[in-house]
């Protein structure tokens, strides 16, 4: 334990992990799968992890991470490049400036909070497309995708839970 | 307590602070990622070191991660196979009935149009070859829709070579690597390609906009397009050849026309990258670009009279053969320059006429077309 009673919080456990966590399920989801006709959702992985960095503590590290995460993401996904850096870290900045009233608020409130970030992030990448390629994505397509990422709020939970103590100091 | 009174506010405040200066140093670092980016540009250099790396480190990757899905498959394909045989047996054999009938109806029109091409002296395109590829790995978000193939520089494959699954167009080459290649699919919100109805020769722009059912943009003409008329590529521009099959025009629920693609009937697991050149590319690029001189007009004062302009049928070009139905006219509906290596100003261009043969549609300027 660190003098001062704060007790640090490893990055690798809160950072690291879960960015190899989502890196594997995004390419897993990347396989062109189809059954019965219907291939897997897309969903943003990233975005629970990403939710969740900025409700445990302000870090000097979770922004970069967030960073090799939106370019990991381009690379795979062929989008342009900084596309999904820059639609991830608005969120991730939007939810660090709202932390003090995030702090406290129940489980149901968080999804709520989840999802309208969510849908931040998304209405940027729906207004960088239309100004990259001057045509506006097809709104179903990203409810679509808006709908699998929302429901993936149970891993941020998680995450959140199992660290927002961890660092006393931003309790 | 107040924010003094708390023992740990000395700490907290620098390291937000701290936070906060490299959240933004991090954001402006993405923003300029973002600007400098030319993935609109859809250059073979402006694909990037970067991307030809990752596209080859994600390679293996996606053949280990869609194996398991690919052995599922070709399982589920096999049981079907067996329980539903007989079916399956009778299908084919009315399918194979249909299609000898059709067959002669092809050769027909084969022997037609081989006479046709060579009444009028056509340069027919010249075959195009292929290479089958495997998709390992498929984008499918609202904002980009692309897939990896297992093809790339070592088999011929370039930047722009249109990519067709055995059902229709599925895309074209957008980078190359050792090994590997990205595919922009029609889907992706990027992709513009020039397209004909083919039932009446109208030109559009298929528009993707990250749904499955890309857009027909720019249609011309009153009621240019029908529910279930086929989509074709229109060869318009140069970049995709004539023909290839898109899918069939269905009207959207927002009131826009919109193509169901013919490669969607069935997973695109294997694909043919079509190593198509651009049409300039297989002209005579010399010849083309050498300077004629015009003809020399000293001694033409004034045009022909009209008359006999009127009267003079088009002439097809010296050796042809006259199209069955035409009246072969006189050698030259205007007067011909003294020198015959000269070109004619007008009668250069033999016009057969319409009823005789099948003329070619007219090909009309590309419209924006991003290459």
């Amino acid at each position: 334990m660190t003098p001062g009673g704060a007790r640090t919080l490893e990055p690798w456990r809160w950072l690291g992990v879960p960015m190899l966590q989502v890196v594997v399920v995004t390419l897993i989801f990347a396989v062109p799968f189809r059954f019965w006709g219907l291939g897997l959702p897309e969903p943003i992985f990233a975005m629970p992890a990403v939710f969740a960095w900025a409700v445990i503590r302000p870090s000097m590290l979770a922004p970069i991470g967030v960073l090799l995460l939106g370019l990991f993401l381009d690379l795979l996904w062929g989008t342009s490049t900084g596309f999904w850096p820059v639609c991830l870290l608005i969120s991730y900045g939007a939810v660090l400036a709202a932390r003090a009233v995030l702090g406290g608020q129940g489980r149901a409130i968080m999804w709520i909070w989840y999802g309208a970030v969510t849908a931040f992030a998304m209405l940027a990448g729906y207004l960088i497309t239309m100004l990259d390629v001057k045509t506006m994505p097809g709104m179903f397509s990203v409810f679509w995708q808006f709908l699998a990422t929302v429901l993936l709020y149970p891993f941020a939970d998680r995450l959140i839970e199992r660290f927002e103590d961890a660092d006393v100091r931003f309790r | 307590m107040s924010f003094r009174d708390n023992p740990l506010g000395e700490l907290k405040v620098p390291l937000t602070w701290t936070a906060g200066i490299v959240f933004v140093v991090v954001l402006i670092v993405a923003v300029t990622l973002l600007l400098s980016d030319r993935r609109e540009s859809f250059d073979t250099d402006a694909y990037g070191q970067t991307r030809t790396t990752t596209d080859r480190v994600l390679e293996p990757v996606g053949e280990a991660l869609s194996a398991p899905s690919r052995w599922t498959g070709a399982g589920v394909d096999s049981i079907r196979g067996y329980f539903f045989a007989v079916s399956e047996n009778r299908r084919l054999k009315a399918e194979l009935k249909e299609m000898r009938q059709w067959r002669d109806v092809a050769i027909a029109l084969r022997d037609n149009n081989e006479r046709y091409e060579a009444l009028l002296g056509l340069k027919t395109d010249p075959p195009i070859p292929m290479v089958a590829a495997r998709i390992i790995t498929d984008s499918r978000g609202p904002f980009a829709n692309s897939r990896l193939a297992n093809a790339g520089a070592e088999k011929g494959v370039k930047h722009g070579h249109p990519v067709v699954s055995e059902n229709g167009l599925v895309g074209r080459v957008w980078g190359v690597g050792q090994g590997v290649s990205r595919v922009l699919l029609l889907t992706d919100p990027a992709s513009r390609t020039p397209v004909m109805i083919d039932r009446t020769n109208a030109r559009a722009i298929l528009t993707g906009d990250g749904g499955p059912n890309p857009r027909l943009d720019y249609l011309r003409g009153q009621n240019p397009v029908r529910n279930g008329d086929r989509v074709l590529t229109s060869g318009d521009g140069g970049v995709f050849p004539r023909g290839l099959p898109v899918g069939v025009a269905v009207k959207g629920l927002d009131g826009a026309w919109r193509v169901v693609q013919a490669s969607d009937r069935a997973p695109v697991d294997y694909v043919r990258i079509l190593l198509f050149e651009d049409f300039t590319s297989l002209a005579a690029q010399p010849q083309l670009d050498r300077l004629v001189p015009p003809p020399p007009t000293g001694g033409l004062s004034t045009l022909p009279p009209p008359a006999l302009a009127a009267d003079a049928t088009p002439s097809p070009k010296a050796g042809a053969t006259a199209p069955p139905g035409t009246t072969p006219g006189p050698q030259t509906a205007t007067p011909a320059p003294k020198a015959p290596t000269t070109p004619a100003p007008k009668a250069a261009t033999p016009i057969p006429k319409a009823a005789a043969t099948p003329a070619p549609k007219s090909v009309p300027a590309p419209a924006v077309e991003r290459p």
